[in-house]
Order: structure tokens, then sequence, then C-alpha cells
């Protein structure tokens, strides 16, 4: 009787229309808004979210920021969850055992994409939480004698964040600048290395304009000077050839929602031969060979594990794949644009980092217009704030320049059309935004917009 | 107790198949008449700038990332003015303020339009404060074509 009340109530509230929410399950397909038209009036397919209103969901070309999970690598983590749900470091039975099993499989997967040793391999919740433990964990342990680490000012914000952490506890910090095209310069790097540096800390490639550092280079003079040399490479990783011992590093941050694996997991690379010694962030069971306490999540690991072998697998044909579309990309919006400028290196680039400045024309109210394509401008940490991205001021872009930037992400799953679309917005948004610049005006009319003395209030 | 076991499961399988739709890529939400401004903006263009009944006005700086040209067309006899054209480097509430701005001061005196307040511009785009510069900025620019065009006058030889 009563089981029966609770039922039917059961049944009304699971029933009632849940707002669009179903008719959304069969919009999940991102190249929907490639092949949509304009949006007719009463389009109930449309999404309307925070006062904007599109009809389909938008294109996604922001993969530095994450990227969807590889369908193969969900399998493996589906199975893995409803199977290995034993606590790997349980010794005593079976379910320990088969859960350990499955971490240990995906620590060789890792290990093998980048040339280390799986005992030299530390899972974790991601590259922030690498780079917090390599940069404050090593300054800690050698604190009587290293005084000073060496980064660059285009690193990543967790690195920035913890030298600023490290000076507020008293250590030295020196921020290398980097040239116009985004690269290190070695020999300010050799110059600003002292007896008492206990670290080197420079980005394999750049989130947020893509440059590739001169990594063997930077190895070289790290290992003359016998200084552990640690590596941001979350955006590096199944990307470009990657190897330890070619690049020499002692310490790499390493993150699985980048290629195409889960988020909440990440990897360290801790170098044994020769040994370097870290403080651990987080204490406790003395998981991680005692580098990272706290029972591992098995079914991310293994997500991040498959996720590794596919980008080894598959690293040369999505070079080949994203390079020609970034080049559809960069053609199709030169072809149509002028005053296309495109920030950072484009020969030492990752390809499937896109970040161009459209001159005359204002990143804020140009991403306004691309509300059909999902992309950055900047770096996602740098959006909750008004800055103009900190690594185009290092770059030494001009004030107007920096707020213009647009990043586009391409991805193993980016399509021709979604170039080709993405091309045709940006180029009719950019045109409708400089017919209104008056900028572009006194461009046209001859005028050297540097000579103006603006009046600012 | 089995049919609420499967009547729960329904219910969880629904739940984990409605994906939260992704956001757009813009990090606040605009009031929709900012959006509108942005979308149809109205009066977009420039007078020409030596014809004498034309009033120019420009503000900012490309530096801070918005620049506002606000240009009034001013019927000599009775001083109203009878037509505004902007262009605007910025933001989209910039876009936006300056688009009111034009809409606003047609049809009226030219004493009239000195007093409006770029709060009333705030308001009606329900400007967050972060972008109530923008406001600020269209009220400048009003003031700056309006001065212009009295500098101009005086030239002139007339009023």
């Amino acid at each position: 009787m009563a089981s029966k009340a609770i039922f039917s109530t059961l049944r009304r509230s699971l029933t009632k229309p849940h707002g669009g929410a179903v008719s959304r399950r069969h919009h999940l397909s991102t190249t929907s808004a490639a092949t949509a038209s304009e949006p007719y009036p009463g389009d109930e397919h449309a999404i309307v979210m925070k006062g904007v209103r599109i009809s389909g969901r938008p294109l996604y070309l922001d993969m530095q920021s994450t990227t969807p999970l590889d369908p193969r690598v969900f399998d493996a983590m589906n199975a893995s969850s409803i199977y290995d749900y034993g606590n790997p470091h349980s010794r005593t039975h079976l379910y320990g055992w088969e859960a350990e099993n499955a971490v240990e499989v995906a620590r060789i997967q890792v290990a093998k994409l980048i040339g280390a040793s799986p005992k030299e391999i530390v899972f974790l919740s991601g590259a922030t939480e690498a780079n917090n433990t390599v940069v404050k964990g090593v300054m800690h342990f050698y604190k009587d004698k290293k005084r000073h680490v060496i980064t660059t000012q285009t690193e990543h914000k967790c690195v920035l964040d913890s030298c600023r952490h490290l000076q507020q506890e008293g250590f030295e910090v020196t921020y290398l600048p980097v040239r116009t095209d985004g690269l290190v310069d070695l020999e300010m790097l050799r110059e600003a290395i002292r007896p008492d540096t206990g670290l080197v800390s420079v980005m394999a490639v750049n989130n947020e304009i893509g440059v590739v550092q001169p990594m063997e280079e930077i190895g070289r003079i790290c290992k003359e000077h016998k200084i552990p040399f640690h590596t941001d490479a979350a955006q590096a990783i199944g990307k470009i050839p990657v190897d330890v011992e070619k690049w020499n590093v002692s310490f790499m941050s390493m993150s699985g929602h980048k290629i195409y694996g889960p988020k909440g997991v990440g990897a360290m690379y801790v170098r044994r031969r020769p040994r370097v010694r870290l403080e651990p962030l987080m204490n406790g069971g003395g998981q991680e060979r005692g580098l990272r306490s706290g029972t591992l999540a098995t079914q991310q690991v293994v997500g991040f594990g498959v996720a590794c072998e596919l980008a080894m697998k598959e690293m040369e044909y999505d070079e080949k794949w994203i390079k020609r579309l970034q080049e559809r990309l960069l053609n199709g919006v030169r072809e149509k644009l002028d005053g296309v400028v495109v920030n950072g290196s484009l020969e030492s680039r990752y390809a499937g980092n896109l970040n161009l400045s459209f001159a005359y024309v204002e990143g804020e109210s140009l991403l306004m217009g691309l509300k059909e394509v999902a992309v950055s401008s900047g770096s996602a940490c740098t959006s909750a704030s008004l800055e103009p991205s900190y690594v185009l001021r290092a770059l030494g872009v001009d004030e107007d320049m920096a707020h213009t930037s647009i990043r586009f992400g391409i991805g193993r799953f980016t399509t021709e059309e979604e170039i080709d679309k993405a091309v045709e917005l940006t180029v009719k948004q950019v045109e409708k935004l400089r017919e209104m610049s008056p900028l572009y005006e006194m461009v046209k009319e001859g005028i050297d917009i540097k000579n103006i003395q603006w009046s600012q209030h | 107790m089995m049919m609420i076991r499967q009547a729960a499961k329904k219910a969880l399988g629904l739940t984990s198949r409605q994906s939260t739709p992704c956001s757009v890529g813009i990090f606040r939400s605009y009031h929709e008449n900012v959006i509108d401004h942005y979308d149809n903006p109205r009066n977009v263009g420039s007078f020409d700038k030596n014809d004498p009944t034309v009033g120019t006005g420009l503000v900012g700086a490309p530096a801070c990332g918005d620049v506002m040209k606000l240009q009034i067309k001013v019927d000599e006899k009775t001083g109203q003015i009878v037509d505004a054209r902007f262009k605007t480097f910025g933001c989209g509430s910039a876009i936006a303020s300056s688009s009111v701005a034009t809409e606003w001061v047609k049809g009226k005196a030219m004493e009239e339009v000195l007093t409006i307040k770029n709060t009333e511009i705030a308001k009606h785009l329900s400007l967050p404060p972060v972008k109530l510069h923008c406001s600020m900025l269209a009220e400048d620019a009003i003031k700056a074509a309006v001065k212009d065009y009295k500098e101009k006058r005086v030239k002139t030889g007339g009023v």
C-alpha cells in the first residue's frame, strides 16, 4: 500500500519534463553547429545561458584548456570503475592485488610515453599538484644550501604562484624574460645561474601561445651546472616527442585531461639516477614512494594510462592531421582579413595551438560575437580577472594588441567542417567589429594611431 | 522494496544522462540589452568631420582597451541634435554604452544631453561594477562631442 503510493509519487517526479535537458542529449555532437544554418525564431533546441542564445552547441576549439574524453579511454575507465574497486594499497586480498595490477599497468604506459622507468612515475591529482610538489618540495628539502629558483615569465600560473609563495618564505626567484617569439634566451639563463640555484623550471609547450622551448639545450646547461631541471609538460606529452634522457629533466609534470584522458589525475616524473630528493606535500601512509600519500583513484589512473598509450600510438598521425587543420585555419583567416598577427614563434610551435591577434578589434567583444565557437582569449586562469594576458605582455606585445588575442585549440577530434565554420564566423565578426572601430577608420584614412594624444580619464 | 530500487535506478539513469550544457566561453553574463545593442548596433558610422554642423568627440585610449568616437549633427537654427553616429573599440559593454548614447541624444537640445549621466546608461544596461567605466566613457564622449561643436561654432563666428 505504502510502497505503491511512494512508487507513484516517484514515477510522477521522474517523468516530469526536465526543461529541455532531454532534448540536449541529442545534441552532444560539436559538429551540429557546423552544419546548422541561421537560428530561426521559436527554435526549441536553442540553448539560452548567461543571457546568450545560440542554436545548437558551439564548436569546441579550446583544446588547451581541456580535451574531450577519448571513447577508448572511457571504455577502459568504465570497466575499471566497476571491477577494480579494491584499494590498490591493500596487500592482503585479491581485490587489492587486482587494483594494484591495473595501476602498475598504467604506470608502465605513462613511463613508456616519456622514456622513463615505471619506478620513476608518481600519480597524483594533476599537473597543478605536480608543479606545486616539485617547486616547493625540492626547495624545502634543500633549503639550507639552495635558496634560488629560476623560472620564466610565461610559466603556468601554478608555477608562478608557487614561486611567489617561496619568495614569501624568503627564497629568491629569477623570472627570466622571453624573446618576442616566446622562447627563452639561453644566454640569459646561463647568466642567471648562481651557486645557490636549487631548481630551474621551464615549461615545454606553453599553454597560451603554444611555443616549444629549446628543451635539449636547457637540459644541457642544467647538467653542466648540476642543477635539477623541472618541466611542466602538461601540454607537451602525447603531442611532441618527449624523452627525459634527451632533455635531461629531473622532474616532469603531466596532466591527464590534456591528452584525451580524465580530469583529476596527473603524474610526476622523479628521476632516480642521479637521485633527486623532494619533500612531499601530502603526508600520510607513504604511498607512491612516500612522495604522495593517499589512495589512488584506480579508474582515473587506468584512464590516464590508456590515454598515454593511445597518444604514443597516434602521435604521428595526430600531428599530421592537426598541422593540416592549423594551416587551413590560418590561411582561411589570412585570405579574407589583414592585420592578423600570430603570437609566438610559428616555427618552434605545437600546431594545435593557434593564438591570433586581430588588429583594431577588442578581444572580449570578438569573443562575445563568436558565441558559436568555444575559444578562449588568453588562458583560462586569467579569464576570471580583467588583466590582459601576462604571457602576451611578456612577449612584448603592445597593450592594445594584448587585449585582442584569441586562442584556437585544434585536437584529435576536430573536423574540417568545424575549422571552415570557425573561419567563416571569425571573419564575419572581425569585419563587423572593424566597421565599428574608430581605430580601423583612422588607419584607413592614413592617420598613425601611435602619434595621437589620447585623452585618458 | 524492489520497485523503489528500480525507480531509484531509473532516477539515477536519467540524471546521469542529463549533461549540463557547456559554457559559451564568456565568464560573466551580459544583460540582454547589451547583447541586443551588440548584435543590432544602432547608428554605427561616421559623419564628415569637417561639416560645420557636426561635433566629434573622441575619448579613451587603446592602451586602456576602450576608444569611443561619438558624432552629433546639430540643426544650426534650433540647437537640437538631429542625428548621431558612433564607432567604438572596446568590449561589448562599451559598444552598447555608446550605442545607447547615440539613441538618447537624438532629438534633444545640446544643453539637455549634457545632463545625461553615466549612471542612467549603466542602469539601462544593468552593467556590473567592473564595467561602469564604459558608461563613464560614453558620458565623456557626449560632452566631448558637444564641446567640439561649440568650439567649431565659435571659430566660424556663429552663436
